[in-house]
């Protein structure tokens, strides 16, 4: 009688294991994720300082920052909206935080949340714009683009904010159990959005709203506060990876994350996120940024000149996206 | 010698259609239709919505190609595969949107695609001069110069009109072309239809409009479910015999409704008006009850519970839940308010395709499964499961994506979604339309079971079957307005459609 139980218990364990495998293997991230792992080793057989425990993680502390911007963003193109401000977003905040750190001798925590809020309320106007104005996100960021760099060349007269001290250098170049805090911060921010989106009704009304608005509407969900809160969200991640960065490099560059965006995009695209919305998860986002950031080692590592990085980055974009669409249609 | 060539003119009308046969997947739209249109001759094409006019025209102008039957111009075989070799043909169609630019001048729209060019460029002087003796033909004497954009309804009609003219049209195809028009534009329109009546063109004037019909037609075609029923003689016939004809069809299906007992009103709606729409759209709906709204596409039903449910702006009117009034801004509001509506797209409006049919489930009541926002996944299974059970939703599993699934049951989830939210007042905005017959009967019965247990129903459809078959009270609108109320056992197809058309 026990036993019968115990093998009941054990086969509806082995089914799960069974059905959960499946549902892991035939995601996209998965996908994606052989692919990294492919690259992995084909760059461990051929370039040995590959291999080594500090380059790999120099490559993870590097990638972690466009992949906290990712996901930032990956929240934004879920709901079929775009994010062009994130460059900018990035350099201000991080130029904001270092200042009032530096200029204004606030101490590393209030300084660096200082930052974070000046990313939320540049996220939220940019809502605002969407949603209030009726902009297009394509324009209502573009617009953001422009003025936030403005801003960060306003407040520093061009000049970049040196004389970061160790507080907030912490995290950009500090350590927790030898694995550097970039890396710690990141894996943090996945989990918590991991949950956020695949958890509570939120994200569920986030997927919803990027695959049918109006269906979404209709069933009495205030769709406006949604995009209010992703663009917002969206606009703190921006921060939190400027100001790493910022920390990272130990100067507040007014001048950083020019361009930004666009790799931020691209982590999120080649992550498996559709830019007509309803799709995209976090794992992929990780992956996506992690595959550029392999991409960009071992273009150093086999000492090709570096003018041909953003070349195969831009295959890589085209297709990653061709191979879904193929996958999607075959479907 | 004259009389013989008239004869002949008879014997081969303009135009022939002979056993025409078309077939959409599921439906046959076209069976085995006969029509012919003589120049010089206004032939009225007439018949409830989805009758099968519109299919019947696009065949005859190229946008769609016939599954049998044969098209004789003069009595010579017409191969018509495309738009261009109908026009070729000498047939022109004037779409109820019309196909011109409103940014560019009248001119310029008259000729597009035929620039007159001189040696390089174009010749605009003239182009101007040559629209400008268009527009005369039918009695248009304005600046060619002046943007569409700035012109009345009925001038663009005439513009459309001259266009046609202009290349040599012999049979011109009017869809509704006085729905958008004044009573005076309608006029001049129906004066310049004359004109042209002189001049040999063959007109197919497609309406709602009886009097316009009796006006101008010498013939009236009538359709229904994709067959020629009757070609009358325009001053022979009358309203209510064509109206006869229009929904002359036998309520052969039995529809699944039982008595439920009708008590308190629930809803109350009071002079609702919308920006240059709807107009002082009152009525109310009884617990129990369920409510028919007949009227022809475009009479404003949609329109009227869109305005209701906050997804469009009020004017003006009140809304009153259980005697006390409500304030509904968005859909949001609604939701609150215990009112459900089922959106007559059911793709775009009603579900998110790239979700299971677990999440399409439970989108509206997702407040209700969770804690500190966080979802209660055992309890929306559960949830899933009972209404997967209790509709007879047809699905592997829950984990169904909702696209995968047949349309009556997609039409099921779509209704499981305002079950799940215990809406006392349920909107439906033609829950059957193109669903199979089994899950028609199913939520049929499913609308009786609903009203058994107090809820509210408002149901908008266009079959008049269903309408009669369904509804314990009927209103009927027409033009953004409430025409008249019917109660169940003074209704016939007959007086809805008279009053739904005039």
């Amino acid at each position: 009688m026990v036993d019968q139980r115990e093998q009941t218990v054990v086969e509806k364990g082995s089914n799960f294991l069974k059905k959960w495998g499946l549902s892991v293997i035939r995601s996209n991230s998965f996908r994606i994720f052989i692919v990294m792992v492919i690259m992995c080793v084909a760059m461990w057989l051929v370039s040995p300082p590959f291999r080594t425990a500090n380059n790999l993680l120099s490559v993870a502390k590097n990638f972690s920052t466009y992949a906290i911007a990712g996901i930032g963003v990956t929240l934004v193109i879920i709901t079929g909206g775009i994010d062009l401000s994130i460059g900018s977003i990035f350099g201000l905040t991080g130029v904001i935080a270092t200042m009032a750190f530096v200029k204004f001798n606030i101490p590393a925590v209030p300084a660096v949340l200082i930052g974070l809020i000046a990313g939320g309320l540049l996220g939220l106007i940019n809502g605002v714009f969407i949603v209030k104005f009726n902009l297009p996100p394509f324009i209502a960021t573009l617009g953001m683009l422009s003025i936030a760099r403005s801003i960060a060349y306003i407040i520093t007269k061009g000049y970049p904010v040196v004389g970061l001290s160790k507080g907030i250098l912490f995290l950009g170049q500090g350590e927790i159990l030898k694995i550097p805090t970039p890396i710690w911060l990141m894996v943090v921010i996945a989990i918590i959005f991991s949950i956020f989106l695949n958890k509570t009704i939120t994200g569920r009304r986030i997927y919803a709203l990027g695959g049918n608005e109006e269906a979404t509407k209709i069933s009495g969900i205030n769709t406006d506060r949604l995009k209010l809160l992703v663009y917002s969200v969206g606009g703190v991640l921006y921060a939190f990876s400027g100001i790493i960065t910022a920390s990272k490099l130990g100067v507040g560059q007014p001048t950083a994350g020019n361009g930004y965006e666009l790799d931020a995009i691209a982590a999120v695209v080649i992550g498996g996120a559709s830019l007509t919305g309803g799709a995209g998860t976090i794992a992929g986002t990780i992956i996506g940024a992690a595959i550029m950031g392999i991409l960009r080692n071992a273009l150093v590592l086999l000492s090709i000149r570096s003018h041909w990085q953003q070349f195969v980055i831009g295959w890589v974009i085209l297709i990653a996206v061709i191979l879904d669409q193929m996958r999607v249609a075959k479907k | 010698m004259s009389e013989e060539k008239k004869k002949k003119g008879e014997e081969t009308p303009f135009l022939a259609m002979r056993g025409i046969y078309k077939d959409f997947p599921g439906v046959r739209a076209l069976d085995d239709v006969d029509f012919s249109v003589k120049l010089g001759e206004v032939m009225a094409l007439v018949g409830e919505n989805g009758a099968g006019k519109s299919t019947l025209m696009k065949i005859l102008t190229g946008v769609y190609t016939k599954d049998a039957g044969e098209i004789l111009i003069e009595g010579e075989d017409a191969q018509i595969v495309d738009s261009a070799s109908a026009l070729g043909l000498g047939i022109s169609m004037i779409y109820q949107e019309l196909n011109l630019i409103p940014t560019t001048n009248i001119a310029e729209n008259i000729f597009l695609g035929r620039e007159i060019r001189g040696r390089v460029f174009v010749d605009k002087k003239e182009m101007h001069r040559q629209a400008k003796e268009i527009i005369k033909m039918v009695g248009l004497d304005i600046d060619t110069h002046i943007l569409v954009q700035d012109l009345s309804a009925v001038q663009r009609q005439l513009i459309e009109i001259s266009k046609a003219l202009s290349v040599n049209a012999r049979l011109i195809i009017m869809d509704e072309p006085t729905s958008s028009l004044t009573e005076t534009e309608t006029e001049l329109l129906l004066g310049i239809i004359k004109e042209l009546k002189k001049k040999d063109v063959a007109i197919v004037y497609i309406t709602h409009r009886m009097k316009e019909i009796f006006e101008i037609a010498d013939r009236v075609a009538v359709m229904r479910d994709g067959k020629m029923v009757t070609i009358l003689d325009g001053d022979k016939t009358d309203t209510s015999e064509v109206v006869r004809h229009m929904v002359g069809r036998n309520i052969d299906t039995l529809f699944d409704k039982e008595e439920a007992p009708i008590t308190d009103v629930v809803l109350e709606v009071e002079g609702v008006s919308t920006k240059g729409f709807l107009k002082d759209v009152s009525f109310n709906v009884r617990r129990g009850e369920i409510l028919g709204f007949a009227g022809l596409v475009g009479a404003g039903r949609s329109e009227v519970m869109r305005a209701i449910f906050g997804i469009d702006k009020r004017e003006s009117g009140v809304i009153k839940m259980n005697g006390e009034e409500i304030t509904i801004n968005n859909t949001v509001d609604a939701l609150n308010n215990h009112i459900g509506f089922l959106p007559e797209d059911r793709k775009n409006q009603a579900l998110v395709l790239d979700l299971t049919v677990r999440e399409n489930i439970t989108l509206a009541c997702l407040k209700a499964l969770s804690k500190y926002n966080f979802l209660d996944k055992k309890r929306e299974k559960a949830l899933s499961e009972e209404y997967i059970e209790r509709m007879r939703i047809r699905t592997p599993s829950m984990e169904q994506k909702i696209k995968n699934l047949s349309g009556g049951n997609q039409q099921k989830v779509a209704i499981s979604k305002w079950l799940a939210t215990n809406s006392q007042v349920l909107i439906l905005d033609e829950p059957t339309r193109g669903i199979d017959v089994g899950s028609k009967k199913e939520i049929h019965t499913l609308m009786s079971d609903l009203a058994k247990q107090g809820v509210a129903i408002i149901m908008i459809s266009s079959e008049l079957p269903e309408i009669l078959g369904m509804s314990d009270r009927i209103v009927v609108m027409h033009e953004g307005r409430v025409k008249g109320e019917l109660m169940r056992e003074d209704a016939t197809q007959e007086n809805i459609m008279e009053m739904a058309i005039s």
